[in-house]
This record gives C-alpha cells, sequence and structure tokens, in this order.
C-alpha cells in the first residue's frame, strides 16, 4: 500500500508541471502589459520600463518560468499586482472558506445521492424508481449558479430560514453547500442505482438471500461494500468539475473562497494571482484524486494486494 | 423518446425565433417598465399576450429573448461538442491503436488537461482571445475533448489485439487502414453517445461561462448572461432569473434524456440501468 502510494505521489509532480507550465504559456499570451498593470495607469514609459525589468519580465519565457518555479517550490506565489499583497497571504485566508464548502458539497451530495440510488435500486421499475431517477436527471440538468438564486429566493427571501449571503454561522454555509452538492447528489444517485443494480444480480447476493439474510443486511454487508468501488473511481473523475461548480456557486453567495479569488484575478488580469490561484487549485484536484485512491485501497482489499 | 422530441422542440423553436418570438429581442418598450421604471411580470394574468414572460429592466420581452437565446445555446452546445468528439476521438484512438511513445505522451498531456479545473481552464482561455460565439465555441471544445479521448482511448486498447483486427493485418491492411475500417467503425455507438451527451454539458459550459461574464457577449441574448443581468434584482423580477434557467435546465435535460435513451437502444448491455 505505502509503495503504491508513493508511486501514485510521484506520477503526479510531472502532471503539476505540465499545468504550470500551460498555466504560464497561456499567461504570457493575456493582451495586459503586466508591467503597466504594477505601475498603474499614471506612470511614465521609463518607470513601466524600471519595474518590466525589476519583476524579470523583460527576460524570455523559459527563464521566467524557471525563477518562478523556483519561488514557488519555496513556498512564495509572488506578489498581487491589483491588491499588492502577498499572493500565498492571499490564497491561505480564502482557502478555509473553500474548503468548508466543499466539505458541505460534498455531504449534500452522499448524504442525498446514495439512499436514493439505492431506494431507486431496490424498487426497479417502480413509481420509486421512475421518481427518483426523473428527478436525478433534472437535477444533473439544473446550472448551478441558477439553482443557487432560486433557493436564495425561496429560502432566503420569501421564506427568510437562511441568511441572504455573508458567513459567519453554520447557517450561512447551508444555501451554498445545498447548491453545490444537489446537483453531484442526482449524479451520484444514478450511479449508485447502476452500480447497485449489476451488484444485486450476482451470486453471491442470491446466496446471502437464501441463506435467509434480511434485505437490510444484504444491502448493507453485501451490496454496499462492492457498489462503492465504482463510485469511488467516478467521484476521483468529478473533481476537477466539482471545483468548476465550486467557483460558481462562490460568485452566487459571495462567498470569499479561493473560486472568487481566481475570478477576481482572471478579471483584473492580475497575473501572479492568476497563477497562484490556478496552481494551487490544480493541486487540490491533485490531491483529492491521491486521497481517493486511497480511500479505494482502504474499501477495495484487490488493489491493497495488487491484484 | 421524449428526449427525442423535446431535442426537436428546441431546434425547431430556436429556427423559427423570428416567427414565434412576439417582439424584436433587443427592442425596449415604453410599457415595458412600470412608471417608475421597474420591469414588469407576466401580462398572462392579466389577459393580455402583450408580454407572456414579462420583460427585464430595459422594458425588453423575456419570452423573445429566451426564444432567440436558444439560438446561442444550441449552436455553441453542439458545434462545441462536435470539435470536443472530433479532437477526442482522434488523439484517444492514436493513443489507443499505436502505443509506445506516442500513447504515453498523448495520455500523459489529457492527464494534465484533466487535472486542469474546468471552468478556470475556459475561462484563462477566453480572457487571452477575447468572448465572442466562436471563441466560446473553441475553449469548450479544447477543454472538452479529454473525456472523449479517455473514453475512445479505452476502447480503442481494448480493441486493437481482438481477432478481426490481427486479421486484417495479416491479410495485409496497413496499419491506418485498419484503424479506420475496422476499429473506428466499431466506436460508432460511443461516438453517438457521448456527442448527445456532450452537448448537455457544453450548453452547461456555455451558460456558466456567459453568467460569469465571459461567454457570449450583449446585446446578444444567452440564457447565462440574462440570468448573470438578472442577480442583482432576483428578489424584486425573480421571472428574469427563473424562465432563463428553466430553458437551460430543459436543454441540458432534453439532451441527458435523448443520450441516455440512445444508450440503451445501442448498448443493450445497459439497458434500464442508467
Amino acid at each position: 500500500m505505502w509503495t503504491y502510494l508513493a508511486r501514485r505521489i510521484i506520477q503526479t509532480i510531472p502532471v503539476l508541471f505540465g499545468i504550470s507550465i500551460i498555466t504560464f504559456v497561456l499567461i504570457y499570451y493575456l493582451p495586459a502589459d503586466p508591467a503597466r498593470m504594477y505601475a498603474g495607469p499614471s506612470a511614465t514609459v521609463a518607470t513601466v520600463a524600471r519595474i518590466r525589468h525589476e519583476l524579470g519580465l523583460d527576460q524570455p519565457l523559459w527563464v521566467q518560468y524557471i525563477d518562478y518555479m523556483g519561488r514557488v517550490l519555496h513556498g512564495d506565489l509572488g506578489f498581487s499586482y491589483r491588491k499588492q499583497v502577498d499572493v500565498t497571504t492571499l490564497i491561505l485566508g480564502r482557502i478555509p472558506y473553500t474548503f468548508a464548502l466543499i466539505c458541505g458539497g460534498v455531504f449534500i451530495e452522499l448524504a442525498i445521492g446514495l439512499p436514493v440510488g439505492i431506494i431507486s435500486a431496490v424498487a426497479r421499475g417502480r413509481l420509486a424508481d421512475r421518481l427518483g431517477m426523473i428527478l436525478a436527471l433534472l437535477g444533473v440538468s439544473a446550472p448551478p449558479f441558477w439553482l443557487g438564486l432560486m433557493l436564495l429566493y425561496w429560502f432566503g427571501y420569501l421564506i427568510p430560514i437562511f441568511p441572504l449571503g455573508g458567513t459567519g454561522t453554520p447557517l450561512h454555509l447551508v444555501l451554498p453547500a445545498l447548491t453545490a452538492g444537489l446537483g453531484g447528489a442526482a449524479w451520484y444517485a444514478r450511479m449508485m442505482r447502476s452500480s447497485a443494480l449489476d451488484i444485486l444480480s450476482t451470486d453471491y447476493v442470491r446466496t446471502a438471500r437464501a441463506k435467509g439474510l434480511s434485505q437490510f443486511l444484504v444491502l448493507m454487508r453485501h451490496m454496499l461494500p462492492n457498489a462503492l468501488n465504482p463510485i469511488i473511481t467516478m467521484a476521483g473523475m468529478d473533481i476537477p468539475w466539482f471545483i468548476g461548480g465550486v467557483v460558481l456557486v462562490e460568485q452566487v453567495f459571495d462567498w470569499p473562497g479561493l473560486g472568487r479569488l481566481a475570478v477576481e484575478a482572471i478579471e483584473t488580469v492580475d497575473v501572479p494571482l492568476i497563477l497562484g490561484t490556478v496552481i494551487v487549485t490544480a493541486l487540490a484536484v491533485v490531491v483529492s484524486g491521491i486521497l481517493i485512491d486511497v480511500v479505494q485501497t482502504i474499501v477495495d482489499p484487490r488493489i491493497r494486494h495488487g491484484q | 423518446m421524449v428526449g427525442a422530441a423535446l431535442v426537436l422542440l428546441l431546434i425547431l423553436s430556436a429556427l423559427l425565433a423570428p416567427v414565434l418570438a412576439p417582439h424584436d429581442p433587443a427592442d425596449q418598450f415604453r410599457d415595458g417598465l412600470t412608471p417608475d421604471g421597474q420591469p414588469i411580470p407576466s401580462t398572462l394574468l392579466e389577459g393580455s399576450l402583450r408580454f407572456p414572460l414579462g420583460t427585464d429592466a430595459n422594458g425588453r420581452d423575456l419570452l423573445s429573448r429566451i426564444l432567440y437565446g436558444a439560438r446561442v445555446s444550441l449552436v455553441v452546445g453542439v458545434l462545441a461538442n462536435a470539435l470536443a468528439v472530433a479532437l477526442g476521438t482522434l488523439i484517444g484512438s492514436i493513443a489507443g491503436y499505436f502505443g509506445g511513445l506516442l500513447e504515453s505522451v498523448l495520455m500523459r498531456f489529457t492527464d494534465v488537461m484533466m487535472a486542469f479545473p474546468t471552468l478556470l481552464l475556459a475561462m484563462t482561455l477566453v480572457a487571452i482571445l477575447k468572448p465572442s460565439m466562436w471563441i466560446i465555441i473553441v475553449v469548450i471544445g479544447a477543454v472538452y475533448w479529454t473525456w472523449i479521448a479517455r473514453v475512445v482511448y479505452g476502447q480503442v486498447v481494448a480493441l486493437r489485439d481482438r481477432d478481426f483486427v490481427i486479421a486484417s493485418r495479416a491479410l495485409g491492411a496497413g496499419r491506418v487502414y485498419s484503424l479506420v475500417h475496422h476499429i473506428l467503425p466499431q466506436l460508432v455507438p460511443t461516438i453517438i453517445i457521448w456527442g448527445t451527451l456532450g452537448i448537455a454539458t457544453n450548453v452547461m459550459l456555455e451558460a456558466s461561462l456567459s453568467y460569469l461574464g465571459i461567454g457570449v457577449q450583449p446585446p446578444t441574448p444567452s440564457w447565462g448572461g440574462m440570468i448573470q443581468q438578472a442577480q442583482s434584482y432576483y428578489r424584486a423580477a425573480p421571472w428574469l432569473v427563473i424562465f432563463p434557467g428553466v430553458a437551460i435546465m430543459l436543454t441540458v435535460f432534453a439532451f441527458n434524456l435523448l443520450g441516455d435513451g440512445l444508450r440503451d437502444a445501442l448498448d443493450p448491455m445497459q439497458v434500464g440501468k442508467l
């Protein structure tokens, strides 16, 4: 297991470098002059040139990249041109909010998605199944930013249970977490149903039934541990999309997380901040991919024993 | 079936937008605003067909704008997906069939692109290239192909050592010939299914980019953009958020339903499972 994990971590290093290179090249072609942004609109041409030299922006692209990565490896993500603050400080300040939102969203996904999927599988073809699956398909199809505004309108404004935005109390997290999680919940419900149906038609489930186990025990002991595996794999593939959804949710609720910071950075062409946010989110994607692999080895002994 | 009917209905309403829409989507009506300049809700309750879904903050007819918005969503969704499917099939099948260094390079590149947060990558690309409908199509195609490449790659790897492929090579078929004539036809069902499901995803991506203000630019009406503009007064004029959102949801729903139906039809092993 540990060698597997080590191999997995080493494999992600080229991916991270690839992402940093692509982002760096992309940003190099942004139609804005970072030195001018840093100097401000009233600076003279000479000042801009001096700043360009000081920031190393007059160097060739690959020299700039190596300089930048050297600093990144020492934990220094640079200095935001617009906000005049350390990018590392800015990002660290936003991470707790995004982390809370992701945890809430994933909780909603699983707490709603898995039971609905199991119920649909057990009630295959009956009304509960049909209804569950139509709702799930609608849930997959609803744009998260719209869902967020609808939840705000109904449960923040018409029936004022939850605050209309901002942060502070656990109540503030409820609507954003629901928005981030409902689409995924619908998706997991579909996956869970499909996976459960596969398992429920196997011989060992029939044997378990034949020896007189109750429906509940069959589901909990025999179906669930086996059905979870493909779902965990899918969860790994879902992460980049989930994080994209979080960006939208943060926008709707004015949630001060990493996604809003990234959107602001792109809007204001704040180069170091764009690089920093993209690299940190990519790192988050890669790390959660590894975490999911770890969960999978725990759930499925076959992987642990290298089969 | 329901999916196919819904998709057909959507395409028809986009095509016939000039006939179906009660007004020009850009016209700002004086009677489209209340005396103190507020948008007005649906006039249906008052028994008038003047503004069936109400008006927006500029006094424009919401129904007409939604009908015209369907054009943007469908054109972007379909064309972006055609690009993604073409790129994904090309890269996935080459990597899967030829193997070796080509396989490693192409699939590692796919891995890198997949680890990118989709929306951030699309936003950065749009910021570089300046938003317009064609750029949005290219950008969405450029971030979505990885999924199709993965699926196609997996299938080609499973097919490349099958007897019928080896037999065709033994009979003297070239590598490219056997890829094009013996392996690609096997992929047609997959491509059709993803070609449909992908449209749903790409309609959603377009709406998301427009919602973030970096999609198709006003005055061209797009559903995501309409929601963005209405966001600041969703409490006073909720219809401006509700109806464009319903339009997005229906479109995505229709293509998902059609894709599911096609999968059941083309892949008998999967019937009734998803």
